[in-house]
């Protein structure tokens, strides 16, 4: 057991050590994560994203472990805190209602296990923020897959948990009710100081909610870092993908009216994008794909790209014979440009060089 | 056609001893059961066989080993005696401990067979509500298993009051003690009192059916689930 180095003393930490091994898979993982916001644990399935999201709960129990969260210690070489003394907020793949009481009777369920001195989150509260109020009386059996998340979310946030874990909880939902869901969970993250630990394989769940992205491969960590620059790594298999795209957070400044473009500030320059209204100052998480994103040496003011940035190259790498991938920055904020192997040598990209980004079409995520 | 006071004796006898059967066989069935549902021990297998022998065993060979066993000379009875409790057969308490043997597969299977259907995810969500091993047992495990409770309770109370062989064995046949409904037409028809049991068997009918309408008759068998 290597945990020795782990700071004991850094309190707004999330620190765990895992080894354990099942018949064909071994996890072994270290992971020092910030005790605030949201992490999304991403990869593949088979990786270990729920083996360790189950260790880290304690409903797995592994002789070999470390985990303390928050400065509270609930593993070591000679302590092992049982789940139900965990304060963990755990939503479930299959949301897991009891199917023997109904939706207040669920919710209730952990609320009236929590002393009322330590609840934070009032049961009103909950209901409100995932919008549970017409279904208050209803069964498990009798809700849509995507109510039932929503209850489950509601029951697990009303034991005021430390640390909420999400364990893939859309992967059972159509595209429809995924939409349908995670407008709640922004809502939760934006409203409540909850860290959450989020698996998913969806980089679309990842990049709305996300901060930090630990990747897991084979039952290990590949990397572990802060969302914007995990995902503009080119060493990672992240940015190769067809649909790599990097995470651009930003406020609002500006609506235009007559066009139906929002200004949108963020570190190193602003960005132009079709959406409705938003209040000035709105915190706005923006997806710019790199395949969307081209290069020209001068800036092109006669095209009809809204949104042409200056950049400089950070690193370029062949993805294949044709394409070449090109890591940016925009003042401290990373972009990703997919183009042809051709372009990049016709243009002499290279590490350094300063050009501008044309950036044909922005996502909002939030 | 009308019962005698024996005959009432004989059904009060037979309904104190379903009862009391019922009631202890739920307090051993269920710690056994949900051992059974949940273990990986080698032991499942022999365990499991070994609770379902009474299913097939023919009752006068329970019953023969019963009373070797727990009889003056046998190693329980030996053992009752040291402790002062005498000698079971012959007894209630030991028609009590015959029927629970004898009944034990039908309470034990249907809480096995709930607790396995349960498995473990409402019991994880449970504990990540800050619900300790028995606070889940008895707010989770028990209203979700109840239809198997419900099974495993009226399975044996009905299985209870229709044994014979076991208590014949066990029990002999005295009247006010040991002698429940079963025994007691037996005992009309060898002395050729069709009347009486035919009285008495309509009345054994009746309270069969009665009970086992408590679970089958319910609306849909699986509500509790």
């Amino acid at each position: 057991m290597d945990a020795a180095h782990l700071r004991p003393g850094a309190d707004a930490r999330i620190e765990a050590c895992f080894r354990f091994a099942y018949p064909g898979f071994t996890l072994e993982v270290e992971l020092d994560l910030p005790g605030r916001g949201v992490t999304a644990l991403f990869g593949p399935s088979g990786s270990g994203k729920t083996s360790l999201l189950r260790a880290l709960a304690g409903l797995d129990r592994h002789r070999e472990g470390y985990v303390r969260v928050n400065g509270a210690l609930w593993q070591d070489d000679v302590r092992f805190v049982p789940p139900h003394r965990r304060a963990i907020g755990y939503v479930f793949q299959e949301s897991n209602l009891f199917a023997h009481l109904d939706v207040a009777g669920n919710l209730r369920f952990g609320w009236r296990r929590i002393p009322p001195s330590e609840r934070r989150i009032a049961f009103e509260e909950a209901v409100e923020l995932l919008g549970l109020a017409p279904l208050l009386t209803r069964l498990p059996a009798r809700l849509s897959g995507g109510e039932r998340q929503r209850v489950a979310i509601a029951r697990a946030l009303l034991t005021s948990p430390r640390l909420l874990l999400l364990d893939e909880p859309l992967a059972s939902l159509d595209r429809e009710r995924k939409a349908e869901i995670l407008p709640y969970l922004a809502q939760v993250k934006r409203t409540l100081d909850i860290p959450m630990l989020y698996v998913s394989h969806a980089p679309e769940e990842v990049g709305r909610l996300a901060d930090h992205l630990v990747l897991l491969e084979g039952g290990r960590v590949r990397a572990s870092g802060p969302l914007q620059e995990t995902l503009a790594r080119l060493d990672l298999p992240l940015a190769c993908d067809e649909d790599a795209a990097v995470v651009i957070e930003g406020a609002v400044v500006d609506h235009d009216a007559t066009y139906a473009l929002l200004t949108v500030e963020f570190e190193g320059g602003t960005l132009l994008v079709p959406h409705r209204q938003e209040p000035p100052g709105t915190k706005i998480r923006l997806q710019v794909r790199a395949r969307d994103v081209s290069l020209a040496l001068t800036e092109h003011a006669d095209s009809s790209l809204l949104n042409r940035l200056p950049a400089v190259v950070q690193e370029v790498r062949a993805l294949d014979a044709a394409h070449a991938l090109v890591r940016l920055q925009v003042g401290p904020t990373p972009l990703l440009a997919r183009i042809t192997r051709r372009s990049a040598e016709a243009l002499g990209v290279r590490p350094g060089t300063r050009l501008w980004a044309q950036i044909k079409a922005v996502a909002v995520l939030s | 056609m009308t019962l005698t006071a024996e005959d009432w004796q004989a059904i009060r006898l037979t309904l104190a001893l379903a009862a009391t059967t019922t009631a202890l066989l739920l307090a051993l069935a269920t710690p056994l059961a949900w051992w059974l549902a949940r273990t990986r021990s080698p032991w499942k297998g022999p365990v499991a066989a070994l609770v379902a022998l009474p299913l097939v065993l023919p009752p006068t060979v329970l019953g023969f080993y019963l009373l070797i066993l727990l009889g003056p000379v046998g190693p329980v009875g030996k053992l009752t005696q040291a402790l002062g409790l005498g000698i079971l057969p012959f007894t209630f308490s030991g028609l009590v401990v015959a029927s629970v043997l004898a009944s034990l597969p039908f309470a034990v299977q249907p809480l096995q067979q709930a607790f396995t259907a349960l498995g473990e995810a409402p019991l994880e969500a449970a504990a990540t509500l800050r619900a300790g091993p028995w606070d889940r047992f008895i707010h989770v495990v028990l209203p979700l298993a109840r239809s198997g409770f419900l099974t495993a309770g009226v399975l044996s109370f009905a299985h209870t009051i229709g044994e014979f062989g076991v208590v014949l064995m066990m029990g002999g046949n005295i009247p006010g003690r040991t002698r429940v409904v079963s025994v007691q037409i037996y005992d009309h028809v060898q002395a050729f009192a069709y009347e009486q049991a035919h009285a008495l068997s309509a009345v054994m009918l009746g309270l069969s059916f009665a009970v086992l309408l408590v679970l089958y008759g319910r609306g849909t068998p699986s509500a509790g689930r």
